[in-house]
């Protein structure tokens, strides 16, 4: 599928054609099959024909047609009247489900990501499956995104699907008592997505924070139907002053360019404005969800970097003041990190140090290698090569791995041999020099 | 309409040390979950179970049958009862069982049909 007309509406109108289809037939099993047959169709058809005028309908109408077929091959299988039944079946299946109660204007493309980012599937799974159902995503790259091989993510797909159908999730907006709810657990679902595409792990990391940007787009999808949703609209100014930062993350070599580092005439400007207006729109008083009000407290923070020409020019001290919020409102050792970090910007290492005290992280790295930074910085080599040999021995993450003994190389610390195995292979041994890259 | 199973764990002795009030609010809560389960489908069977002193588990091991004292996995929460329901969807059936006791965990199971 490399025809340009076609890429664009699949990617544009894929999930709102998913939610036409499931709306018609109520057949999760039978509607993505028909619609990527349809798509196939197309890839051979259009590119000889020219491209149809509404192309959105052709592919509705192909799509149709296979469930149709589907739908006769079975009738006739259980040698009954072909759609009389099913049809009837149908309006009465309709008639038993629950009237939707809530304020919402009817919306196929709204039932089907609360479908698939139902509460009862496992959070991994509602993701790719509404990445591959609501934006259509393929799935090899949805498996990319996940770390996972093609086939693993397939049969989870598949898995979910099934469990749609046995469980009897509906294709249904749910009563306004329960909405909010549900929505927080759609942010939730595209809040995985998006640090999935951002998490650590081999392969093409440029090509994953592509992939990260889909989550963003599920983000707007699902805004557009419920505009003023606040913790749907802090997650978005959230992720996009994240994502602003995509292109200047990565070095010439794929090493990770810490905040201060980067070339900040590469963050992407437009979304920075995007997000800061989001923002704009949350001021004064506001009755937050808890999840809200932790992506606003992130999102505000994150825009005090956006917002700041150099590194030097950073708020530091707000930044400690929306961590305090943060800390407040829900006490987590990885925030508690974070701020001691904003406190040694603030007011010194010795400040940071004094946060860093009775911060508890097993088994991570992280707490070593700030507190071997701000000991360095405040000129106690002896002591800060302790910790760089603990964060060394704790960290699990190559480019990070990589940029700890660089930088304890550059104070003149002296660490002690890896491992054995690294004692009896010769310096120069190619295949080791692979496996490290 | 779906067939369900509802499972009811609860801690043991639950009930029986509730007070009075609190045994008239759990039967209250029955009450409003069969009516709410009969106005959107039907109840096909319910029970509550005997404690799980009483309970006898029934295994084959290397081809023959060992029976033994107790239920299938010791936790601290039993199953104590069941509801077997017709109901339109999984969040119905949610809403459902969100009216029973708050001290239960429920577990909802689709009956599959064996073709």
């Amino acid at each position: 599928m490399s025809y340009e007309p076609l890429e664009r509406v699949v990617r544009q109108e894929w999930g709102r054609l998913i939610g036409l289809l499931l709306a018609r037939y109520r057949r999760l099993d039978l509607v993505e099959d028909a619609l990527g047959d349809a798509v196939e169709a197309a890839a051979r058809a259009w590119p000889v024909e020219g491209a149809p005028k509404d192309p959105a309908a052709w592919l509705n109408r192909a799509a149709s047609r296979r469930v149709l077929d589907r739908l006769r091959a079975e009738a006739m299988q259980q040698r009954r009247v072909a759609l009389l039944v099913t049809e009837a079946q149908r309006s009465q299946e309709r008639a038993g489900t629950m009237a939707d109660t809530g304020n919402l204007v009817e919306d196929d493309l709204l039932r089907l990501i609360l479908m698939c980012t139902h509460p009862a599937l496992k959070p991994e799974a509602a993701s790719a499956l509404a990445l591959r159902l609501v934006l259509g995503v393929s799935t090899y790259d949805v498996a990319r995104l996940f770390l996972v091989p093609e086939p693993t993510m397939a049969a989870r797909i598949t898995r979910a699907k099934k469990k749609i159908i046995a469980a009897g999730i509906p294709f249904a907006i749910p009563g306004a008592d329960v909405l909010p709810q549900r929505l927080e657990a759609v942010a939730q679902t595209a809040y995985l997505a998006f640090t999935a595409g951002y998490a650590p792990g081999s392969g093409n990391n440029l090509l994953r924070t592509d992939l990260a940007g889909e989550a963003v787009r599920l983000v707007r999808v699902v805004l557009q139907k419920c505009p003023t949703e606040p913790v749907l609209v802090t997650l978005l100014a959230l992720l996009l002053l994240q994502h602003s930062r995509r292109d200047a993350r990565l070095g010439t070599e794929g090493g990770l360019v810490l905040l201060a580092d980067q070339d900040r005439s590469q963050w992407h400007r437009e979304e920075i404005d995007e997000a800061l207006d989001l923002l704009d729109t949350l001021n004064g008083p506001l009755d937050l969800s808890a999840m809200a009000a932790r992506y606003l407290i992130q999102a505000r923070i994150a825009a005090e970097h956006a917002t700041a020409a150099e590194a030097g020019d950073t708020r530091w001290d707000r930044i400690v003041a929306h961590y305090d919020l943060l800390l407040q409102l829900s006490a987590s050792p990885a925030a508690g990190l974070a701020r001691a970090v904003a406190v040694a910007e603030a007011e010194g290492p010795e400040a940071g140090l004094a946060a860093l005290d009775g911060l508890s992280m097993p088994g991570s790295h992280r707490p070593a290698a700030v507190r071997a930074e701000l000991l360095v910085r405040t000129g106690r080599i002896d002591q800060a090569q302790a910790s760089y040999v603990e964060a060394i021995a704790l960290c699990r993450n190559e480019a990070e791995l990589e940029y700890l003994k660089k930088r304890a190389v550059e104070i003149g610390i002296t660490l002690p041999p890896e491992d054995s195995t690294a004692q009896q292979l010769p310096q120069d041994d190619p295949s080791r020099n692979g496996q490290n890259r | 309409m779906k067939h369900y199973m509802f499972l009811i764990a609860y801690q043991p002795g639950d009930l029986s040390a509730a007070s009075e009030e609190a045994r008239a609010a759990f039967f209250e809560q029955h009450g409003a979950f069969s009516a709410f389960v009969a106005e959107h489908g039907k109840e096909l069977a319910s029970a509550a179970l005997d404690d799980v002193e009483t309970a006898t588990t029934v295994r084959h091991v290397n081809g023959e049958i060992v029976v033994s004292d107790g239920p299938f996995a010791q936790t601290s929460e039993i199953i104590g009862g069941y509801y077997q329901v017709e109901l339109p969807d999984l969040d119905t059936a949610i809403a459902a069982v969100r009216l029973l006791p708050p001290s239960y965990s429920l577990e909802i199971r689709p009956i599959s049909t064996i073709t």
